[in-house]
């Protein structure tokens, strides 16, 4: 079971880069979209990630910051993301493997990698949508965009 | 997941506008699965006849595709001149050929004067018109391409699923 909407967002720092690391609170003040996946490299080119990419400017309205966490190791996510033109962080939950996403209720234990999972945070840290996709399917962005915008109008929220 | 807006007359469109069914695909001039999707796509089309209405919206993955925005704005180019389907189709049948200058020759070849496609794209004057597809697409819950709507609801498959449920409901209900 993933966390649900009105959880606080477990904490954590992940590494991004080989010298910098990515800290959930230090984001307060503005959304963050958890993008949990299983792995880099997935062969189709509609893949979750592409889109995210090709989106962001969509995700900059609502001033939000787009991550996405595999177990992949740093070096490989480099890769990736310099081959796919990837242009938001990706986290490594390499070391101690899982650990983030199990905090999330999002690894597969079975596989060893984690689920393909969305968690849209608000400014304080929150929970506020979250959704667990089929492994083999990608979710969209219409579901995110819809969590952004009411968190921006939560009056309007349908 | 519904197609937001519906089909208008802003869009592209082969068939009568009162068909039974109603297609409508997000694609990418660039994208290998598309590419795959097209002959099955005029396939469905050769099929179903007058029965079907078919529409082409753009959804190019830009950072993942170099030349499919330029592709798009030259669907559109030609479309001011009456020209949409031949350059969706020429552009279809050379993918691996989408840099400018080839976009430009097609241009040509379809009768359209090369320096105003050219113009046309380095102004980016039919940007808006992609963007607000892709825009719909997003919305819609397009995840890829090519994704197909019928009837305005989203269809969970690819080309060849789509033509053998068309032909499964066909039977079942039959016309």
């Amino acid at each position: 079971m993933i966390l649900s909407p009105g959880t606080e967002a477990p904490d954590f720092t992940l590494p991004q880069a080989p010298d910098r690391t990515f800290t959930l609170s230090d984001h307060r003040g503005h959304p963050v979209v958890l993008v949990f996946y299983p792995a880099d490299w997935s062969p189709v080119c509609g893949d979750e990630l592409a889109l995210y990419n090709e989106i962001l400017d969509e995700f900059r309205k609502f001033d939000a910051q787009v991550v996405g966490i595999s177990v992949d190791g740093l070096w490989c996510h480099r890769a990736y993301a310099e081959q796919r033109h990837i242009e938001f962080p990706l986290l490594s939950d390499f070391e101690p493997k899982g650990e983030v996403s199990r905090k999330y209720g999002a690894y597969r234990e079975k596989d060893g990698v984690s689920e393909r999972a969305l968690f849209v945070i608000d400014g304080n840290g929150v929970i506020r949508w979250s959704y667990l996709s089929p492994i083999d399917q990608n979710p969209g962005a219409d579901g995110v965009l819809q969590a952004l915008e009411e968190l921006h109008e939560p009056h309007a929220a349908r | 997941m519904s197609l937001t807006p519906p089909v208008s007359a802003r869009d592209h469109a082969q068939g009568p506008d009162r068909a039974r069914i109603v297609l409508v695909e997000y694609g990418d001039f660039e994208c290998p699965h598309c590419g795959a999707a097209y002959p099955i796509v005029k396939e469905i089309q050769r099929r179903f006849g007058r029965e079907l209405r078919f529409v082409y919206r753009h959804f190019p993955l830009t950072k993942t595709h170099p030349h499919a925005e330029h592709a798009a704005e030259m669907a559109e180019a030609a479309g001011q001149h009456g020209k949409f389907w031949p350059m969706h189709d020429m552009l279809f049948e050379n993918q691996d050929a989408l840099d400018d200058e080839s976009l430009i020759s097609y241009a040509d070849a379809l009768g359209i004067d090369p320096r105003w496609a050219a113009l046309a794209l380095i102004e980016g004057r039919f940007q808006r018109k992609v963007r607000e597809d892709f825009a719909s697409g997003v919305r819609s819950g397009v995840n890829g391409t090519p994704t197909f709507f019928v009837n305005g609801e989203r269809f969970p498959g690819g080309a060849r699923e789509l033509l053998a449920t068309l032909m499964q409901a066909t039977i079942d209900a039959p016309l």
